[in-house]
């Protein structure tokens, strides 16, 4: 089975655990999630997720309906083949000397990063996009000796008026269609 | 008012209409344990190892469908649970599990009897809970009981540090659960239904496979009137036995690895299949890719991520066994299939798979069939794992609904004496029979202390053949006679029994198999048979791992004299 790259959209109740309970059902298939993140929703008590993470579709639906039943998580939807706006933020802190430091900002400018910090043998700089941008940047940016870097992992939602996860109340009826175009 | 956290606990446990509570008390619950004299309806049974209390509770949830709930302390209290936590998980019985845990300054300190029994328990229970402040209890015993019920019933566990079972807090006991992320679906879709109803009622080769959702939902009359104006032929799984009445002219047993013969060669001829509130287990279809070959699949289940995880499905229906039954057996249409019920039957003459062989030894089924025969069918039969689970599940006819209690998901040994204890104290006028192995039985024996301190009448027949059967059999016929550490040896279980105080006998010939059974039902109290059966003697029909369903072995030609036994069944029994 071939194994493809899903992003995984989750509305789950802020509480101790829920992150636990999710990524059981991960580990136990022996998936690696590439990436999580987890914030606060418009919703008071509730947090929007989104996990990536590479599996065979069958398997990673499984895993969806799984998710679906745990208590804690109100909604869950795999946007993979949706219309989606991913992005993702990383600091890269970069070796940088008073013959580099100008070329280095070129390079930011032109990938419309930020430069968050300068040291006397460092600059740190913020960059926002998809993951190939970033990848791009983190390239360029090798020759001159990267210290560190951290990714937040992605972040997404699909285009369009409606929300990907609304929040609101599921009805029945839409769980039954849900399950009748996922199968 | 105000009360205690372990008054809630109990004046919660009263209003979900709780009777009795399996348990086994220790230092962090010892709060909770002190309040029980101040409410007397709570019934509380000591048990002697905490598996017994889980497995108790899920005996007792089995038999009356109502909440089974169980007690232990932290650490060991709690990891002693976790078997038959696990068991109710994977057979989805509604159970209530309540831990002990320390107080709430030393949780994560390792502290005297810590554990994390949230984190162990995490992926073998629907939900669970660890209370950090005993206001919150009402409300989380509440859920709990709603979650562990509803929807595809399922362990909840419910962790209480000691010091919450203390604290003081107003109780309000909320009158429904507010749960957004948890909304079962009942109604099956109607578009859905339509089509099945469609499938059916064009089907040549139709066949039900029914499962345990069917006694969970306690819909035996919808499915009856769907066999009896669609003629379908049923098969069931082993835990969907006794969701029809198995001398039905329509019922044909049981399928899959111990099935019989004519089942699995129904499934593997039918056109369709109409899987309801089943999970397609793997001792239930063999090699995936062989299962039902000719076959539409309809899939009718409560949970949706069972829809298409083994099997591939034609028309998935979501929804309640009973509501979505109901529904369907408006759209179907009188029909027969008289060819098709004429073949099953054919096959059932040329492969009588429940015929007993005449013998100069015990053999145990001719034991399961003579309990069935002076039990008149009525018992509640609760078995281990292994080949006397085997047996009871060919030999016994169950057409009481219900009536066969057993471990399948898990195959958990030792299941049979704590669950059937736990069936005697939620249905206390029905004779209940623990069908056991020697090996299983050796697994909860301490129990019998139980049932003689709580009188607890269960029927006890040991079928004992010195080995751990059913693996001596893999052994015998897959790896050329091996008998590697399954032969067993065991006390004298008369004696044992004698020595908890109450009476057995030991029975080696087969005339003496009925007066036996005959005096343990006559016995007020508990009573214990112990069975010395053929020691080698083998379960058939066996359709071999990694086979498909129709590849069927059958018990070997040249034994199979017949002995002449009264008819229960119409052919089954040629």
């Amino acid at each position: 089975m071939a194994t493809t790259k899903h992003t995984i959209v989750a509305l789950v109740e802020d509480k101790p655990g829920v992150l636990n309970r999710m990524a059981s059902l991960f580990r136990r298939r022996g998936f690696n999630i590439e990436s999580i993140a987890v914030g606060h929703s418009e919703v008071p008590h509730l947090s929007r997720m989104t996990i990536v993470v590479g599996g065979a579709t069958t398997m990673v639906e499984q895993v969806r309906k799984h998710l679906d039943k745990l208590v804690d998580v109100v909604k869950v939807s795999d946007i993979t083949g949706d219309d989606m706006i991913a992005r993702e933020l990383a600091l890269i802190k970069v070796k940088a000397t008073s013959s580099t430091r100008s070329e280095i900002i070129q390079i930011v400018d032109i990938f419309r990063a930020n430069i968050v910090d300068v040291a006397s043998d460092s600059v740190t700089i913020e960059v926002t996009g998809d993951e190939e941008k970033i990848n791009s940047l983190f390239n360029l940016l090798r020759g001159f000796g990267i210290k560190e870097i951290t990714r937040t992992g992605r972040i997404a939602m699909t285009r369009g008026g409606s929300g990907s996860l609304p929040v609101q109340k599921k009805s029945p009826k839409a769980r039954a269609k849900g399950q009748k175009t996922s199968r | 008012m105000k009360m205690t956290g372990a008054q809630m606990i109990c004046e919660s446990l009263v209003r979900e209409g709780v009777e009795v509570i399996f348990g086994i008390l220790g230092g962090a619950v010892l709060p909770l344990y002190d309040t029980f004299p101040q409410y007397p309806q709570l019934r509380h049974i000591l048990v002697r190892h905490e598996q017994g209390a889980a497995h108790a509770a899920d005996g007792y949830a089995r038999a009356t469908g109502k909440v089974g709930v169980c007690m232990a302390t932290s650490g060991p209290g709690a990891t002693n649970l976790v078997t038959g936590i696990a068991n109710a998980h994977l057979d989805s019985v509604p159970v209530v599990a309540i831990t002990g845990q320390v107080a709430r300054p030393f949780i994560g300190k390792d502290a005297f009897q810590e554990v994390d029994i949230t984190g162990i328990t995490l992926p073998i229970t629907k939900h669970n809970y660890l209370v950090l402040d005993a206001a919150s209890l009402p409300r989380i015993v509440k859920e709990a009981f709603y979650l562990a019920k509803s929807g595809r019933p399922g362990p909840v566990l419910i962790d209480i540090p000691r010091d919450v079972f203390i604290d003081q807090a107003e109780f309000h006991y909320p009158s429904k659960v507010d749960l957004p992320g948890y909304k079962p679906t009942l109604q099956g879709h109607p578009a859905q239904i339509k089509k099945t109803a469609k499938l059916i009622n064009e089907a040549q080769r139709p066949l039900i496979i029914a499962g345990r959702g069917v006694i969970i939902s306690r819909a035996f009359t919808e499915l009856k009137q769907l066999v009896e104006k669609a003629q379908v032929p049923v098969v069931t799984t082993l835990l969907g036995i006794s969701c029809f009445p198995e001398s039905h002219v329509l019922s044909y047993g049981m399928l899959g690895m111990h099935g019989m013969a004519y089942a699995n060669m129904a499934v593997d001829a039918a056109d369709l299949v109409i899987a309801i509130g089943m999970r397609f287990d793997d001792r239930a279809t063999a090699k995936v890719s062989g299962f039902a070959p000719h076959a539409n699949i309809i899939h009718i289940d409560i949970d949706p991520a069972e829809i298409g995880k083994n099997v591939r499905v034609d028309v998935p229906i979501v929804g309640d066994v009973k509501a979505v039954l109901q529904e369907l057996n408006k759209l179907i249409i009188s029909a027969e299939h008289i060819d098709w019920v004429q073949q099953l039957d054919d096959w059932r003459k040329e492969h009588p798979s429940t015929v007993i062989r005449d013998s100069e030894g015990l053999l145990p089924q001719f034991v399961i069939r003579k309990i069935y025969e002076v039990t008149q069918g009525k018992a509640i039969i609760v078995t281990g794992v292994g080949q006397n689970q085997r047996g009871a599940a060919q030999h016994y006819w169950y057409n009481k609904p219900n009536s066969l209690i057993s471990s399948g998901g898990l195959g958990t040994m030792g299941f049979e004496l704590p669950a059937a204890m736990g069936v005697k104290v939620g249905c206390p006028n029905e004779t209940v029979w623990c069908i056991a192995g020697d090996g299983g039985f050796q697994m909860t024996i301490q129990e019998l202390a139980t049932i003689v301190q709580e009188k607890i009448a269960v029927k006890i027949a040991i079928l004992n053949n010195g080995y751990l059967g059913m693996v001596r059999q893999w052994q015998e016929m897959f790896y050329k006679k091996r008998y590697v550490a399954t032969p067993l040896s065991g006390p004298d279980f008369v004696k044992i029994a004698d020595a908890y105080g109450f009476p057995g006998l030991r029975v080696k010939h087969k005339e003496e198999v009925v007066p036996a059974i005959q005096k343990a039902t006559e016995e007020q109290g508990p009573f214990l048979i112990d069975f010395a059966i053929e020691p080698e003697e083998n379960v058939y029909p066996m359709v071999p791992p990694g086979a498909a369903l129709a590849e069927v072995l059958e018990e070997p030609k040249k034994e199979a004299e017949v002995l002449s036994d009264s008819a229960k069944l119409p052919v089954s029994n040629i």
